[in-house]
């Protein structure tokens, strides 16, 4: 970082040229890129685990509790869920925890619905069946028959929720929530001198571009993996 | 052994009982048949001796006594435990009835991972035994094989290893053969004799085919509509069918020289 070289084109040396205060904006990005990460990877951990757990048992059990659970989903999809972390910020307080505990929760309907489908569809399986036949608990049916027959149906969706994060996380900072290392920060600040040192908003906007590309590219290639090996 | 006592069970959804006051007795050692057109209520029956009944979409009522414990009011857990070790279920389509994504000796060894505290070594020992017992080729190989990889013939046999390698007082047969060819379908059955044989293992085997009954039961039931029409010894009842029904379940039956529609296959 040096005062003298303020807004400088990329070139050999900064590889994405300098920001306002004259720092590479390359190394700024690989540090903004690693908080991203972190906090996408939080997010789509508790909103997947709650999630699957949430949907899961509604599947499998069904009856009132389902029902109420689903109609609570249903509400908390209605409203923006960019919105509604906010409100969650608004509530906790910000700060990097904060925004990974706001955003899983917006997360959690999402994955309890294609988990609750997935697990309603096998409730009745005849295998599943012939475990309760044996003697087997619901503990056991659950997370021993049913879950890894599942996960066909997870994964994809934990590859595409992690994406969702990654975009989401970015938006939040962008809004001047969360970490000011990340790259949505980097964007909005970015936003303001785009015509003097547009290669600042262009080096930013990239590496979201090519996480989520490359997040897309690993759901795909597991997608495909279980099907060749799932018959 | 198994004793079923005026059982009624009438769905929510339906007007008429599914099963409408059964009485049946199965001694030890017997295997009992149980045959019936789809809907005669055969079904009904098994799956309330499993403990498989939805109970909440429907009323029951009447008693079920396997070696003196009641089956059809028992609570939850006091049946799971009788699940299982005790009763052991074969159903009739066993590609569907294996978990796709579990090697096929750990499905043999559920009921003994629920039941017993057997090391795993004992476990792995007791399916083997229990899949040469089915007279499976190479039982060690097939352990580790999944289902996919296996025919219908000998998962089949497997569905049954699986319900045997506890030693069940009573092995339910909800038509095991009926999605096999009829090669298979005769070897299945004298497995399941040499079973009963070896074993003294009681069956309680369902089956719309009067025929295969035939073979294998040495008592035979027969239910329509929900109530059991005709029962006794299956040579007697197959040869002197004492009701209209029975007379023409046994005419049903395609014989050599006359098939029982043209063109049914």
């Amino acid at each position: 970082m040096r005062g003298s070289e303020k807004f400088l084109a990329p070139s050999l040396r900064h590889l994405m040229g300098t920001d306002n205060f004259g720092r590479d904006i390359f190394s700024r990005v690989l540090k903004g890129a690693g908080s991203t990460l972190r906090i996408a990877l939080g997010t789509v951990a508790i909103g997947a685990v709650l999630g699957t757990a949430i949907g899961a048992l509604t599947g499998y059990f069904g009856g009132a509790v389902d029902e109420a659970f689903m109609r609570l989903n249903d509400a908390i999809t209605a409203f923006p869920s960019m919105l509604l972390a906010l409100v969650f910020i608004s509530i906790l307080g910000s700060g990097s925890l904060n925004v990974i505990l706001a955003l899983g929760i917006v997360f959690i309907p999402s994955f309890a619905r294609v988990t609750r489908t997935a697990f309603a569809s096998l409730r009745d399986a005849n295998y599943v069946k012939s475990a309760r036949l044996m003697g087997a608990g619901s503990g056991r049916i659950l997370f021993v028959h049913m879950l890894p027959n599942t996960l066909q149906v997870l994964l994809p969706a934990v590859t595409i929720g992690f994406n969702n994060a990654v975009l989401a996380e970015a938006s939040m900072s962008y809004l001047g929530i969360g970490s000011m290392s990340s790259l949505g920060y980097m964007l909005s600040d970015a936003q303001g001198v785009i015509t003097s040192a547009p290669w600042y908003a262009m080096g930013t906007g990239l590496v979201i571009v090519l996480l989520i590309f490359g997040v897309g590219l690993i759901g795909e290639g597991l997608n495909r993996g279980e099907w060749e090996e799932g018959v | 052994m198994l004793e079923i006592m005026d059982l009624h069970v009438r769905f929510h959804s339906r007007r008429h009982e599914a099963v409408g006051g059964i009485s049946l007795t199965i001694h030890d050692g017997e295997i009992l048949g149980l045959v019936g057109e789809s809907g005669s209520g055969k079904s009904v029956t098994a799956m309330s001796v499993a403990g498989l009944l939805p109970r909440r979409q429907c009323d029951y009522s009447g008693r079920i006594f396997l070696d003196g414990a009641e089956l059809l009011h028992a609570d939850r857990a006091d049946l799971r435990k009788m699940q299982g070790r005790d009763i052991g279920v074969v159903f009739q389509e066993p590609m569907s009835a294996m978990d796709p994504l579990m090697k096929i000796g750990d499905q043999v060894e559920e009921t003994l991972r629920i039941h017993t505290d057997l090391t795993a070594g004992e476990r792995r020992a007791r399916a083997v035994a229990a899949l040469r017992d089915v007279e499976l080729p190479e039982p060690e190989k097939i352990c580790g094989s999944y289902p996919h990889e296996l025919s219908g013939g000998m998962l089949q046999r497997v569905m049954i290893a699986a319900a045997i390698v506890s030693h069940p007082k009573l092995l339910l047969l909800d038509e095991p053969t009926t999605a096999l060819d009829v090669t298979i379908q005769a070897q299945i059955l004298e497995l399941l004799r040499k079973l009963n044989g070896e074993y003294g293992m009681s069956m309680l085997f369902i089956s719309h085919n009067l025929k295969v009954v035939h073979r294998l039961c040495g008592r035979v039931a027969v239910m329509q509509k929900g109530l059991l029409v005709e029962e006794g010894d299956t040579d007697h009842v197959f040869h002197h069918p004492e009701s209209d029904y029975t007379r023409r379940l046994i005419a049903a039956i395609p014989t050599r020289t006359r098939k029982e529609e043209p063109d049914s296959e």
